[in-house]
């Protein structure tokens, strides 16, 4: 490993960087360059991120009082037309559930950061089907255009779930633009992960080993596996339910001798391992985080790869914990039970190693590191409600409850969503070519730790207590809760708010570094720092080859002078 | 680590493969790009086996709740039929490794003969699917709501439209991916016509072949499943 300065820039002078390489509109929108891509991809969904956020801040403005009222006077406000406030409050946590999963958490880490990393972390020129990979992009559009398409066609009900028979044969809404959008979206998922795994395998440096991969990488190769073997379930799952509402052709229907249950069964063979394509590439990135920003060799390489690749074999034997009260045969909701706890070990071996890396560590307490940190104070509560759940007689307790609630929260947005802005701060640099208002960012990431605990610690009371999820209305003794809660999700949005202005302001052109940022912001040792900042077209001078593993950090520290921050 | 600097390779390293003139510009070997490429096709198959696993279990679970209604409706399905689409099938699969064979010698009069035969039997199958189509939808014999033997003078006991829901999606969507395997042959029978395949490069050849047993095997399982219940 060579220090920071020397790698790339050996007899080579500065190139045009990736983003100004080609010019115009169209050198974007018809790109096959994969840091263009994740670029756009990046874009897209922070825009969907907004959008669902709104429709939470809307809903937990409504939950401010007992009664209805609250959404029919904002929406009054809007100028919009203000239905009663039961529909309008099932259509935003339907808006709010369906455009966080399908079109923010699934793509969010992969599509932006993976696409943006991978062939960066192996040494590549890009991933294996670059024409592909810009297929997949617009593809995962189309698919939005139907989720838009759905908004202004009177909005969806169901829930995320689209459970049936209620779906299929009584909602009002527009349930087929929603599903088949949902359909599309998985083709991209599909070939996005159908990409990974083939450039994973087939296009490292040479020398660069399975074990010699950065972190990231394996979190997103187990992460490839879910999409390719999970997400065509939910294809045939969404065309049997599209079928169901158009042809009544009664496998669903229990009117007709078919069976409901099936398509929970169905639902959750997919969306229980998707929880896993959500949260395993936040995982990665943590993995980078705490390692690069305590300046040591990360804890248990071996385990921490491999325990993401049982993570993905486990994923796909659980999903009936999703339906202990469904009525699925008590023997099946043990053996469920069982393999439930089994997640348990894989994920506490990460969790361990991380905490073991920080041990004696020289921790950085810079922005992308306070995000490693505060993912492991949520996930580690996320991870742990998770058994409480996972318990077939606490569950029947706690089944639809804000404890459920508040136990996905903790896992989706405190673990995959706060890895990926974290991971957002460590690469921005190396995206962008800009540096962000460091002090603005870590006064912005305390909004985000207060705004969320805020949010959603005092929901695993209000659940234990009863308050069921998906309720517009609620007796008077929670108020107080409700309105701590929704307190909270203003700081949040204040913070995110906050985090959106300063990275859009290091855009600026006034704000352009005067001399270019050094290859390596942080002193990482794997291969996207020994690159130009921000990369040249074609990521680099000459093939990479690998002679050590990408977390040596003490020989970096003995010749690099870096910058420390 | 070292970088090396896009010198002209002086030898090249073991299962590199022959150069050609489609190579992309981010391989570095013929070989890793045929790799590549074949390793991709092998997932999207196990992609296509889990999408019809969907179905497949659909059918398990009717079957296993209406025994009798599944017994008594599949011997209105025309086993004739049915028999002679799977010959044929079996047949474009033979096809089909020939013009694979074909091409890895470089023998281009036989990758255009095979090709074009396996594209005919390929018609030949969605033509026998047409007239069986044709019988059912005549005798009132449709998926749910759309179900109405009875006015044809068919009496099945039980719930046949689920039967019947089941029985046209799945050789509905198997139908479907006959039809795209006639768009990817002919692209390729295209390309055969203008030289590109030959023992340096037939990665494409051999994908579509790929592509086509999986069809050819999907078959294999629909036939007794919907045809031979007893």
């Amino acid at each position: 490993m060579a220090d920071d300065k020397s790698t790339h820039d050996a007899g080579h002078e500065r190139e045009p960087s990736y983003l100004v390489a080609q010019k115009g509109l169209k050198s974007w929108l018809f790109t096959v360059d994969h840091k263009r891509l994740g670029l756009m991809y990046l874009a897209t969904t922070l825009l969907f991120f907004f959008v669902g956020g709104m429709a939470a801040i809307f809903f937990r403005t409504e939950l401010l009082t007992p009664g209805p009222g609250e959404i029919s006077g904002v929406l009054t406000a809007l100028g919009m037309d203000p239905t009663t406030s039961a529909t309008t409050y099932n259509k935003l946590f339907t808006v709010h559930g369906a455009v966080m999963v399908f079109l923010v958490i699934i793509p969010s880490v992969p599509g932006a950061l993976g696409n943006f990393l991978l062939p960066l972390m192996l040494g590549a020129k890009d991933v294996a089907f670059p024409r592909l990979n810009l297929l997949s992009f617009w593809v995962y559009s189309l698919g939005a255009l139907f989720f838009i398409y759905t908004l202004f066609a009177g909005g969806l009900d169901t829930g995320w779930t689209f459970y049936t028979p209620y779906s299929s044969n009584f909602s009002g809404t527009a349930v087929i633009s929603a599903t088949f959008g949902a359909f599309i979206l998985g083709f991209s998922s599909i070939l996005t992960g159908l990409n990974f795994m083939v450039t994973i395998h087939k296009m490292r440096a040479p020398g660069m080993t399975w074990n010699r991969m950065p972190l990231f990488c394996w979190s997103i190769y187990a992460t490839a596996v879910i999409q390719v073997l999970a997400t065509p379930v939910l294809a045939i799952t969404l065309l049997l339910l599209i079928m169901e509402r158009t042809l009544n052709i009664g496998i669903f229907d229990p009117a007709m001798g078919g069976d409901p249950v099936l398509f929970q069964h169905f639902f959750w063979f997919y969306s229980h391992p998707a929880v896993y394509i959500m949260i395993l590439p936040g995982f990665g990135i943590i993995s980078e985080l705490i390692a690069v920003h305590s300046r040591k060799h990360i804890f248990g390489y071996k385990a921490i790869a491999l325990s993401s690749v049982a993570i993905a074999i486990i994923s796909f034997v659980v999903w009936g914990h999703h339906m202990f009260v469904s009525g699925q045969s008590e023997l099946a909701g043990i053996v469920f039970s069982f393999l439930t706890f089994a997640v348990a070990v894989p994920t506490a071996i990460k969790v361990f190693s991380w905490v073991a890396t920080l041990y004696k560590g020289s921790i950085q307490f810079n922005t992308p590191m306070l995000y490693g940190l505060m993912f492991l104070f949520t996930f580690t509560i996320g991870g742990l409600t998770g058994v409480f759940l996972g318990t077939l007689s606490v569950d029947v307790h706690l089944h639809d409850t804000y404890f459920v609630v508040a136990h996905f929260h903790y896992v989706m947005m405190g673990g995959t969503i706060i890895a990926f802005v974290g991971g957002l701060h460590h690469w921005w640099a190396k995206m962008t070519g800009r540096n962000y208002d460091e002090k603005q960012a870590r006064w912005a990431s305390l909004f985000i730790f207060v705004g969320f605990n805020m949010t959603f610690f005092n929901q695993f009371v209000l659940g234990q207590q009863g308050m069921p999820r998906r309720y517009y209305t609620y007796v008077p003794q929670f108020q107080q809760q409700h309105v701590l809660s929704t307190v909270g999700a203003y700081i949040l949005l204040a913070g995110f708010l906050w985090i959106a202005f300063y990275l859009l302001a290091s855009l600026r052109k006034s704000a352009a570094p005067k001399e270019p940022l050094p290859d390596n912001t942080w002193g990482g040792a794997s291969l996207e720092w020994s690159t130009q900042t921000p990369p040249i077209e074609h990521n680099f001078h000459g093939q990479p080859r690998v002679d050590s593993d990408p977390y040596n950090f003490p020989q970096i520290d003995r010749t690099g002078g870096m910058d420390h921050h | 680590m070292s970088h090396d600097h896009d010198s002209p390779k002086a030898h090249r390293p073991a299962g590199a493969g022959e150069p050609h003139a489609f190579m992309a510009h981010h391989f570095n070997t013929p070989g890793q790009q045929a790799g590549a490429a074949k390793f991709g096709m092998w997932v999207f198959l196990a992609t296509e086996i889990l999408m019809f696993s969907g179905l497949f279990l659909a059918y398990f679970i009717v079957r296993m709740h209406y025994p009798d209604m599944v017994l008594a409706a599949h011997e209105h399905l025309n086993k004739t039929a049915g028999g002679i689409n799977t010959v044929v099938l079996i047949t474009s699969s033979l096809t089909m490794a020939l013009a694979v064979r074909a091409a890895q010698v470089g023998d281009q009069p036989a990758i255009k003969r095979n090709l074009l035969l396996t594209i005919g039997f390929a018609f030949t199958f969605m033509v026998v699917k047409y007239f069986e189509y044709t019988a059912k939808i005549e005798h009132g014999m449709l998926p749910g709501k759309f179900y109405h033997a009875w006015d044809h003078g068919y009496y099945i006991e039980g719930s046949p439209h689920i039967f019947f829901a089941v029985y046209f999606c799945m050789t509905g969507l198997h139908g479907f991916h006959v039809l795209i395997g006639i768009g990817v042959l002919t692209w390729i029978y295209l390309r055969a016509g203008k030289g590109h395949f030959g023992p340096s490069y037939y990665t494409p050849v051999e994908n579509v072949g790929l592509y086509w047993h999986l069809v050819d095997l999907i078959w294999i399982f629909l036939f007794p499943l919907l045809y031979l219940v007893r």
